[in-house]
């Protein structure tokens, strides 16, 4: 068996209020992802998807801090890193595309030269270098026309193009592990579709492993070997796709599943009404109180 | 670009033709007459034979139609009259007082852009941090202070205890005679700029695209240099147009502060006694004074920001 990849161990992250108070969001996350493998994280919002790839990126903003556990890439703990070594495997190795296509661009300069930043932060490249390596990443990710994509600026371009620019940026330097948090939502449906077909091929290609982030089963099933669903703060079940969805364990997973109207397996085309999946939550309060209330506690008295 | 440049500059005209026609306007309704209070001394009322040449002289009393219709003909000529008071072309009279105006207001706003930027900058980089608790304390000190009165402070310390510097006059344009009455000029902007710098970096580092910066595996100097920065020269530019253009109407408390033979004392002492044509002529060339200010800032944003430029 080869080693893993990411390796997240017990992973407990939260907001610290004051000196010693402070509110937890991930209580004790675990899961391994392997070289080239695509690993999806579903949860509803709030369930500490997003969180969790922002401490493996270490973008962690100031309240928010991980308290405890451990996050290894090829085994070398991130959290030990010092910032610039960190600063070297990000971009570089570890790479991210964000939710927002629209924003996460800086409108003031084009396209080109934000991911001819990459070989230049990188690879040590001059700017003339990058600029064209930027055209050729631009290619590609199938951008027509890549010579004068590259010199447009972000609002000249659709969503979808946008969110092309993005990927071609995160694998602009091949990296191990492309963390993908939520790409298509905002999207429209066939574009949705193409920008995950072009991520699925583009990292088989490259042998790159994905942390793909997103709240949409649907999405996941497309394009992920094994799931872990999130549900306040905890992974509470981890299965292969096909298994996962043939056969829940957890109920909040069976809530999820229900909760679809369409589902990426065959063996649910029999199914009736949708689940409401408010009504799953309240019926597992009780069960909250016992399994995610006592960590909590204990969790509130570390400084 | 350049059918954007031609048409924002075309756009002056309209403006510099109404703004013409409502000063015309405001100056024939005020009441008092230059006649009238030449010879008001308060002893004894003025010889009306007196009155009745002078307005005779400078064709006062002309009906109003008539004497617009001569305003506009001759400003079409760039022709602003004749002082009533020095019988000098008030073109002349302005010219003489422009640049040691525009030099004052040149000079506030390098003092206000080389201190306020930077120090907003890094306080916005270290929110919360001593260095942005003393900028912003004293922004708050700069924004709140009577500017006639730190004048007279600065006048006393650096020209009569310290006796570093003249305290006041044009010394045939030196330096030194400058830098009084610029840094007491520059106070406002410098206080303002510190903020907006402030406020609108903190802004673009809480930008979505900053966070891609970061996720890029940049240092924070290279995010601030290749992302910030630009993005928040909007913010000060815009700060630096609006305050650059209402420094030549602050500057007329400083230079009757500093004896500065500006636009703005011309201003003043042309109103105490209704010297009309000159009143007309100097607001005029603020008024033009802020259109070009206005037109440069619409350009340098177009030169910024790639967005501008599609409307």
């Amino acid at each position: 068996m080869t080693a893993p990849l990411l390796d997240i161990r017990d992973l407990h992250l939260g907001v610290a209020l004051g000196r010693s108070a402070h509110h937890p969001l991930l209580k004790g996350v675990t899961f391994q992802i392997m070289p080239g493998e695509a690993y999806g994280l579903v949860g509803e919002s709030g369930s500490g998807k997003s969180v969790t790839s922002l401490a493996v990126m270490g973008l962690l903003k100031k309240p928010l801090a991980v308290s405890g556990g451990e996050i290894l890439f090829k085994g070398q703990s991130l959290l030990a890193l010092p910032k610039r070594q960190m600063r070297r495997l990000r971009g570089n190795r570890i790479a991210m595309i964000f939710q927002e296509p629209m924003t996460a661009l800086n409108p003031l300069s084009t396209v080109g030269r934000q991911i001819a930043e990459m070989f230049v932060l990188h690879q040590g490249k001059s700017w003339g270098e990058a600029q064209k390596l930027a055209v050729e990443a631009l290619r590609n990710v199938r951008v027509p026309h890549p010579d004068r994509r590259a010199k447009n600026y972000p609002h000249q371009m659709s969503g979808g193009l946008r969110q092309r620019v993005m990927i071609a940026m995160a694998l602009a330097c091949n990296p191990d592990l492309l963390i993908a948090d939520e790409p298509t939502t905002a999207l429209d449906v066939t574009v949705q579709a193409e920008v995950l077909r072009l991520i699925k091929e583009l990292c088989a290609e490259r042998g790159t492993a994905v942390l793909f982030i997103s709240h949409d089963l649907g999405v996941i099933a497309s394009i992920c070997q094994r799931v872990g669903v999130m549900y306040a703060g905890c992974l509470v079940e981890e299965n292969e796709t096909r298994a996962l969805f043939d056969t829940p364990r957890h109920d909040y997973t069976r809530g999820l599943l229900g909760a679809l109207p369409r589902l990426g397996s065959r063996s649910q085309h029999g199914r009736q009404r949708l689940i409401d999946i408010d009504s799953i939550i309240a019926d597992r309060s009780k069960l909250t109180e016992t399994r995610f209330i006592a960590p909590r506690g204990a969790e509130g008295s570390k400084p | 670009m350049l059918r954007f440049t031609l048409r924002r500059i075309l756009q002056i005209i309209p403006t510099v033709v109404v703004v013409a026609l409502l000063i015309f306007v405001i100056f024939s309704v005020v009441p008092g007459t230059f006649a009238a209070s030449l010879f008001a001394d308060g002893k004894r009322a003025a010889d009306p034979q007196m009155i009745a040449r002078l307005n005779e002289e400078f064709g006062l009393n002309k009906p109003l139609m008539e004497r617009f219709v001569t305003y506009v003909t001759d400003l079409a000529q760039f022709d602003l009259g004749t002082s009533f008071r020095t019988r000098q072309p008030v073109i002349d009279l302005i010219h003489d007082r422009m640049w040691a105006s525009l030099k004052l207001a040149i000079a506030a706003m390098v003092f206000a852009l080389v201190i306020g930027v930077p120090l907003g900058f890094l306080a916005a980089m270290r929110p919360g941090s001593v260095l942005d608790t003393v900028t912003m304390i004293g922004a708050v000190s700069g924004l709140s202070m009577p500017q006639f009165w730190l004048g007279l402070l600065m006048m006393y310390l650096f020209a009569l205890q310290l006796n570093w510097l003249p305290s006041f006059g044009y010394g045939n344009g030196s330096f030194q005679n400058l830098i009084l009455p610029a840094i007491t000029l520059g106070v406002t902007p410098l206080a303002l700029l510190a903020r907006t710098t402030r406020a609108g970096v903190l802004d673009v580092l809480n930008a979505d695209f900053i966070r891609t910066a970061h996720s890029k595996g940049m240092s924070e100097i290279k995010v601030v240099r290749w992302h910030v920065a630009r993005n928040a020269l909007v913010l000060i530019v815009t700060t630096v147009g609006l305050q650059f253009g209402s420094l030549i109407g602050q500057a007329v408390v400083i230079e009757k502060l500093f004896a500065w033979p500006g636009i703005g004392s011309l201003l003043v002492d042309s109103v105490a006694i209704r010297d009309i044509p000159v009143v007309q002529g100097t607001i005029l060339v603020i008024v033009l004074w802020f259109l070009v200010i206005n037109t440069a800032v619409d350009l340098i944003y177009a030169a910024i920001d790639p967005r501008i430029k599609q409307e």
